[in-house]
């Protein structure tokens, strides 16, 4: 069950990092770029495995994960929408300050036992052989980014709000001459942004390895902002960058337990370039990234009156 | 002030304002503005950039709060809080810029403005039906930004018209259009004329406002100056009105027939071709062109075929294949820089003014050095290789540069954002002429500039080229190019057409060569 086991261990890593994008992605296809993902998903961590670790129920630590991300994300939106500050130094310091803040939070965690959150099994489905467990006996979470990517997906192309999200995107002066409630919209973007980025931190903290360590986002907010460009803000194209990055971290450490003769940080640094490498193939064709990158991204808009 | 009575008649008046006033700060952009707009009729409200056209008409649509004054809308006084709102009265707009989606589809432009959730694929049916009932052809599915202007003007059209306003707000509709594409909207709006709606035609092309509307107001300052019948009115008195004088006429000797060609030749351009440099930049194609010492050669185009490339590639922000696809006084340049080609006698004003052609932020004599350090070291800079500023020459030179362009600022050497428009680009033109250049590239050298100042820019630029140096002026307005060309070509789909004299062009073989219609025309230099 060697190959079950590595396909698993694959889609675990792969979902924060996906859930984590697809967030970003909504916000920065309204416009807005929040540097500061690492930070919500380390608060959504530790919020997480702490509600957890104190009621004893994975599922509502989920729910604070999620509340976390989305208040910190707001603290972001005042700042960078209703007070127009730069949105790149407001985001960078939103990350300091989780990193900061979710130590101290976690300091009475570190080294308590977590709560993990239980797979589905679903009797006859599971036992299948081969892709039963990695279709059918995986934690909630899993299930949660699949569904994520097709409703943002949903959302974004076949939806009269989404369609405006993307127009206020594009060109937040002629969304506002159109009528369109720019700050409004955005400011449920980067909610949902934040929310997403909780999420992703409670699924590290309570599936991935369900304890407290200071730190354990450990850059994952970084490869997600990542994510998102390279896969030039398409719900799908994160969904298959995310795995590409998740299978090739499993790889390669399967390959070092092999005792293959390449240098550790070599084959350490192996998921990074070949996320890169790949996304920068299927990005090649310039004028269609282009088009999908939002013209207005990281522009702060100040409505005249 | 009217005269007329029939509009006083509260059946035909559709919209009426009474003493709009709008205070940004300390400047009053419209002052105790009057306004009476009856159903069926096309009304044209003329001025000069800068008039207060563009915030009276946000104030009527819903996109700015009137400071004081009323708006009656039907009969009963309204406020009209946002663009929405105004569509939901049956206000509509057509914005000249900024308005639509480049990322986008038409349908899915269209849809943005549309309230109520038709869904996205009903949308396209429907701008299909009402193109075609207007004579307004489009693709729905095809992305914005690979449009042209006309086309992307036809998308706003068709976007108001669905919502079905009885009054259509069109801002400088046909600025941008070839006068075979102004024709077709003429009919469109008399279609429209002629179903009852009421037209606001925003416009400073005294012809056309003469051939299509029905009654005019004419604002100066933010002031309502006059209300009449354009009709009855003459060009020139209706831009006396505008202008609130006289406006000097450019003076320009015809150039006796194969003067030009016997000269040098100081400039030559020859199978320029280059890829886009962006998604919705435009490719060059075998571009070629002489422009002879005395001569100016107009380059006529709708925006967005290819003269801010072909503008690039000329004044060396793109560098060329081979050196001697542009030869600047006999001597390749094609793999030179700016500085370079400067140093051979050339000078550049670009289109955008403030962020291209000056650094908003900094004082007109640091401007007036950066354009002309490499030119110019040994005149503003001193201590070799420290090259220190020498601010004296500097000064001296900036305020030379003021007093012969007539440069109007409120402080004594202002930063370049303090500048209105026209008196900026008066000083960027001088900026360029004070070096006596040779050859004088310029992309839309009045664009947005108040007529005076205009007038003087035009007359520079045909001075220039008397004194014997060669002068490429790039132009989407005709009326500039007809006034100080001597031979002019368009450009269509980054490809140049040949040459036409002067004498032996007229509106329509322009329109013709514009639309890429136009191969008969004999090679004139």
């Amino acid at each position: 069950m060697m190959f079950e086991a590595i396909l698993l261990t694959v889609a675990t890593a792969a979902t924060p990092l996906l859930i984590a994008a697809l967030g970003e992605l909504v916000v920065e296809r309204s416009g807005v770029l929040n540097l500061g993902v690492e930070g919500m998903m380390i608060m959504g961590a530790v919020c997480g495995f702490a509600a957890a670790q104190m009621t004893g129920s994975a599922w509502i630590g989920l729910i604070a994960a999620i509340c976390a991300g989305a208040a910190f994300s707001l603290l972001f939106g005042f700042l960078s929408l209703t007070l127009a500050t730069n949105q790149y130094a407001t985001g960078l310091a939103l990350t300091l300050l989780g990193l900061g803040a979710s130590a101290m939070i976690g300091e009475s965690f570190v080294g308590m036992p977590g709560v993990r959150m239980q797979s589905i099994s679903i009797p006859g489905l599971t036992e299948i052989p081969f892709i039963g467990k990695f279709l059918f006996g995986q934690d909630p979470i899993f299930y949660i980014s699949i569904a994520l990517t097709a409703a943002v997906a949903w959302f974004l192309f076949r939806t009269k709000a989404g369609l405006t999200l993307r127009a206020i995107g594009d060109n937040h002066t002629s969304a506002h001459a159109l009528g369109v409630p720019v700050l409004r919209y955005r400011y449920l973007a980067v909610l949902f942004g934040g929310a997403c980025a909780g999420l992703a931190g409670a699924q590290l903290s309570l599936v991935y390895v369900p304890q407290w360590v200071e730190n354990m986002t450990s850059g994952r907010g970084w490869i997600a902002l990542a994510l998102v460009v390279f896969a030039s803000w398409r719900p799908w194209r994160v969904l298959a960058g995310a795995y590409l990055f998740g299978a090739v971290t499993i790889g390669q450490l399967h390959a070092q337990a092999l005792g293959i003769g390449i240098p550790s940080q070599f084959m350490s640094s192996l998921p990074y370039l070949a996320t890169i490498i790949v996304l920068v193939l299927i990005s090649r064709n310039k004028r269609l990234t282009l088009m999908n990158t939002p013209a207005s991204l990281g522009k702060a808009f100040v409505p005249d009156r | 002030m009217t005269g007329d009575t029939i509009i006083n008649s509260s059946d035909t008046v559709l919209l009426r304002a009474n003493g709009l006033t709008k205070i940004f700060g300390t400047l009053k952009a419209c002052d105790d503005v009057d306004l009476v707009i009856a159903r069926g009729e096309i009304h044209a409200l003329l001025g000069e950039n800068g008039a207060g056209k563009s915030t009276l008409v946000k104030m009527l649509f819903g996109a700015l709060q009137p400071t004081s004054g009323s708006i009656a809308w039907k009969g009963e006084a309204v406020t009209i809080p946002s663009p929405s709102v105004g569509r939901t009265l049956g206000i509509g707009m057509v914005f000249q810029h900024f308005s639509l989606f480049d990322a986008l589809t038409a349908a899915e432009n269209i849809a943005l403005s549309i309230d109520e959730a038709t869904p996205i694929g009903m949308i396209a049916e429907k701008a299909r039906q009402i193109g075609k009932a207007y004579g307004l052809p489009v693709d729905p599915d095809a992305l914005v930004g690979d449009l042209s202007v006309g086309e992307r003007q036809r998308i706003e059209i068709i976007r108001c018209l669905l919502q079905n306003p009885d009054l259509i707000i069109l801002d400088e509709p046909t600025s941008v259009l070839t006068p075979q594409e102004a024709e077709l909207l003429f009919v469109t709006l008399e279609r429209l004329r002629s179903e009852g709606k009421s037209i606001l035609y925003i416009s400073h092309r005294l012809e056309e406002v003469r051939q299509l509307c029905d009654r005019a107001t004419v604002l100066r300052h933010g002031k309502v100056v006059g209300e009449c019948n354009p009709r009855e009115q003459t060009a020139n008195s209706l831009a006396r009105m505008m202008v609130g004088g006289d406006i000097h006429r450019v003076e320009r000797e015809p150039l006796a027939a194969d003067a030009a060609a016997a000269k040098a030749a100081l400039i030559e351009v020859k199978g320029l071709s280059q890829r886009p440099t962006g998604p919705f930049s435009v490719a060059l194609h075998d571009i070629g062109f002489t422009v002879h010492a005395g001569e100016i050669l107009g380059i006529a185009g709708v925006a967005g075929n290819g003269q801010s490339e072909l503008f690039e590639a000329v004044s060396g922000e793109r560098l060329q294949e081979r050196p001697d696809i542009i030869r600047i006084r006999d001597n390749d340049a094609g793999r030179q820089g700016i500085s370079a080609r400067r140093k051979l006698g050339a000078a550049f004003v670009p289109e955008e003014r403030l962020g291209h052609g000056a650094v908003p932020d900094m004082s007109l004599s640091d401007n007036l050095l950066l354009s002309r350090h490499a030119t110019d070291r040994k005149v503003f800079t001193s201590g070799g290789v420290l090259k220190l500023i020498s601010a004296s020459s500097l000064t001296s030179a900036a305020r030379r540069i003021i007093s012969r362009m007539d440069v109007r600022k409120s402080a004594e050497n202002p930063d370049a954002s303090a500048l209105s428009g026209g008196n900026l680009q008066k000083f960027l033109i001088g900026r360029e002429l004070d070096r006596n250049p040779s050859v004088l590239v310029v992309n839309q050298p009045t664009w947005g500039v108040d007529a005076g100042a205009a007038a003087h820019i035009r007359q520079a630029l045909v001075d220039l080229a008397r004194g014997g140096s060669a002068v490429i002026v790039i132009s989407q307005d005709l009326d500039e190019l007809f006034e100080i060309s001597d031979r002019i070509a368009a450009m269509v789909h980054g490809r140049l057409s040949d040459s036409v004299p002067i004498e032996e062009m007229n509106m329509e073989r322009v329109g013709m060569m514009m639309g890429g219609a136009d191969h008969s025309a004999p090679e004139a230099a």
